[in-house]
């Protein structure tokens, strides 16, 4: 195992297939040994990590956080690393939508409604918006009726299903509010989700960062390295790499940074997500 | 943050995008693109509007962009970055619309320029199709398009283009005659036919005006086998006969391989003796519907040897030695059809009998003495097309001579 690179990612859509099995083309062809295990869910995913199974994870952003708070309880913080992310991962918001002629303006009108948000274990979509209205005085256990859509749990809410779900439901009538993240409110409305026109946004959270690759714990370093460098040099400029890198979803790499998972860490920790060890604290949570 | 290049006093001269209320989400993308296409490298562009939503809207499309975007005082400032064009900077341009333009066709076209149009700028990393025809060399004619021009303009509708209700009664036996004459017409048009279609199939579509040629060639042969066939059954008979000499002769056009030499066999030679047939039907057809039938099929093979022609004149200028491919391929055709009887009997006598348009002692021999006269007509038709092909006047009465006696 030590003589080829493995990665783990997670399989929310069939295009993961194409992309993995288009990144090992390209990375053996530069000389990387290379190979991808699929998971079906972010927690056995981490878990690998940790059973030795793979070297390095595309890991979402709450996969991370479960990860960097393992790793802290085993004391193998300095192998945890977040080394690449996407430029799309970085500095996203989400938006609290409602009908325009709700007559909610603000989201303190929001105490007493339907908040509609997506999976259980999507920060874009159900943690981040609801700890972002924690920390502006609207308690999302009292205060709102959380009505939530889930899409494929475990998948963290790459499935943007969950996310369309609560736009139709906002759209019928069946909640008073939704969250999203921002470029998808701008998709829901283009595709007809959302009527043009008829949906507003009454608040936005701060700029987040998504997804990143995650190195495990024992993984060997000279390939780790090599891989690091090569994912860094991909350029969209290659008209091999380009539609890879646009099924990804990505124009360039950039070095991992980790400051934009603070409020996801402040929502995991107010609703005991992950415990203190990275085990799982929800009970509800299904994957 | 803007990058530091983006001052106050480059603001000042950042182009800025008033989109008034309109938002993203009902269009406004389509200004902003081409507001970023248009701004000079290294400008950022200030986007303004009072659509509610315009700021949201704008992080996540940027975002996808690869562009960031920073919102301040109702203002959105895009900052410097390739966007889109990035897409296209290692694109190629699939030579030029317009043949006038130098180097517009290429020798080779590029696989991965694929159904692209003439003169597109083609993305790099497009499939690469495979298309088995793709050098100049093997196919192109100079006078393509003028040809297709004529061609598209001389189309005409069977319905209207006919008198199909012309008054006319022909003895049985001259009427038979015509059937028989128009049943070998349409197995020799399903020839004239399948034969450029397949290699139109395999050409590269950069050679625009080549494939519109073939490709109209194909529906005029298509319109014939369609008038001929309603001549048949004008008088309620049925298709004629079919004969295996005929059918050998025209299965050895499907066997070239090269579409030069299947050009010069089936065009030049074969549809060249066809238009001897066809004037010769328009003079001397008993009946006004086979004449108008004859005369316009005969201007349309008029042009497909013209376009042979064409092709053939380019190809040997750039390949002298492929003077000797015509030539032995007219030998070999020859030599396979040496044990056969060539233009059957059935087809001849009815010529004849057409030509005569009478059962009787008189009426035929006028009709033969008119199908030899016919005959010699085609044989110097052929010669002369050689002998302009370049052709020395010797070998091109030899060739003429050796070309199949089923006429295509």
């Amino acid at each position: 195992m030590t003589d080829t690179l493995i990665l783990g990612a997670v399989a929310y859509a069939p295009k993961v297939v194409t992309i993995w099995e288009g990144f090992k083309e390209y990375f053996v062809a530069q000389g990387l040994p290379f190979d991808y295990i699929l998971y079906s869910n972010y927690e056995r995913q981490v878990e690998a990590q940790f059973a030795g199974q793979i070297h390095v994870a595309w890991n979402s952003p709450l996969a991370w956080l479960r990860a960097e708070t393992i790793a802290r309880h085993r004391g193998v913080t300095g192998d945890v690393r977040a080394i690449a992310m996407r430029d799309t991962d970085c500095d996203l918001t989400s938006v609290v939508v409602v009908r325009a002629d709700s007559g909610i303006g603000s989201i303190a009108d929001l105490r007493g409604k339907r908040l509609g948000v997506g999976a259980i274990d999507s920060p874009q979509a159900t943690l981040i918006p609801l700890q972002w209205l924690r920390e502006q005085g609207i308690k999302p256990e009292t205060d709102v009726t959380v009505v939530r859509h889930d899409v494929l749990g475990g998948k963290h809410g790459d499935h943007v299903g969950g996310e369309r779900d609560a736009a139709r439901a906002l759209a019928d009538g069946a909640i008073d509010a939704a969250c999203m993240i921002d470029g998808n409110h701008l998709l829901f409305t283009q595709e007809g989700t959302l009527p043009a026109g008829r949906s507003r946004v009454i608040g936005r959270t701060p700029a987040f960062d998504h997804c990143n690759f995650t190195t495990s714990p024992g993984a060997p370093a000279a390939l780790l390295e090599r891989f690091e460098r090569l994912v860094m040099d991909m350029s969209f400029d290659d008209p091999q790499v380009r539609p890879l890198l646009e099924l990804e979803g990505l124009r360039e790499w950039r070095p991992g940074r980790t400051g934009g998972y603070n409020m996801l860490a402040r929502a995991v920790s107010a609703t005991g997500f992950y415990d203190a060890r990275g085990e799982i604290g929800v009970a509800e949570y299904r994957y | 943050m803007l990058p530091n290049t983006d001052t106050e006093a480059s603001r000042s001269a950042t182009p800025t995008l008033d989109l008034g209320a309109l938002g993203l989400d009902a269009g406004a993308h389509v200004l902003v693109a081409h507001a970023l296409r248009v701004r000079a490298p290294g400008q950022s562009l200030r986007v303004q509007g009072s659509h509610p939503e315009l700021g949201v809207h704008l992080s996540g499309w940027c975002r996808k962009r690869g562009l960031a975007v920073h919102s301040t005082d109702g203002s959105h400032w895009i900052a410097p970055g390739a966007g889109d064009s990035q897409r296209w900077r290692s694109a190629s341009r699939a030579g030029a619309a317009d043949l006038r333009q130098p180097d517009a066709v290429a020798d080779q076209p590029r696989a991965s320029w694929g159904v692209a149009a003439r003169g597109a700028l083609v993305e790099e990393g497009g499939p690469a199709f495979h298309f088995p025809m793709s050098e100049k060399a093997g196919l192109w004619a100079d006078d393509a398009a003028r040809l297709y021009a004529a061609a598209a303009a001389a189309q005409w509708d069977p319905d209207q283009a006919i008198d199909w209700k012309a008054p006319f009664e022909l003895p049985d036996e001259v009427e038979d005659a015509v059937v028989q004459v128009m049943t070998y017409l349409v197995e020799n048009e399903n020839a004239a036919l399948l034969v450029p279609a397949r290699f139109l199939g395999q050409m590269h579509p950069h050679f625009r005006e080549v494939l519109q040629c073939l490709a109209i060639i194909v529906a005029d042969e298509a319109r014939h086998v369609e008038v001929f066939t309603r001549r048949i059954a004008l008088k309620g008979k049925t298709p004629a006969l079919s004969t295996a000499g005929g059918q050998s002769s025209l299965k050895t056009l499907f066997d070239a391989a090269d579409f030069s030499v299947a050009s010069f066999l089936l065009s030049v030679l074969g549809e060249g003796t066809f238009l001897n047939l066809l004037n010769f039907l328009y003079a001397h057809a008993p009946d006004p519907v086979t004449r108008q039938i004859c005369r316009l099929a005969g201007i349309d093979e008029a042009r497909h040897v013209a376009f042979a022609m064409s092709h053939l004149a380019w190809q040997l200028a750039h390949e002298p030695d492929l003077k000797h491919r015509l030539h032995a391929a007219v030998e070999s055709r020859f030599d396979e059809l040496a044990n056969t009887d060539g233009l059957n009997e059935e087809v001849f006598d009815a010529l004849i009998l057409l030509a005569a348009g009478a059962f009787t002692p008189e009426a035929v021999a006028i009709g033969y003495a008119r199908v030899q006269r016919l005959k010699a007509e085609m044989t110097e038709g052929r010669r002369s097309r050689l002998v302009k092909l370049g052709f020395t006047p010797d070998a091109a009465l030899a060739l003429s001579e050796r070309h199949t006696r089923n006429f295509m």
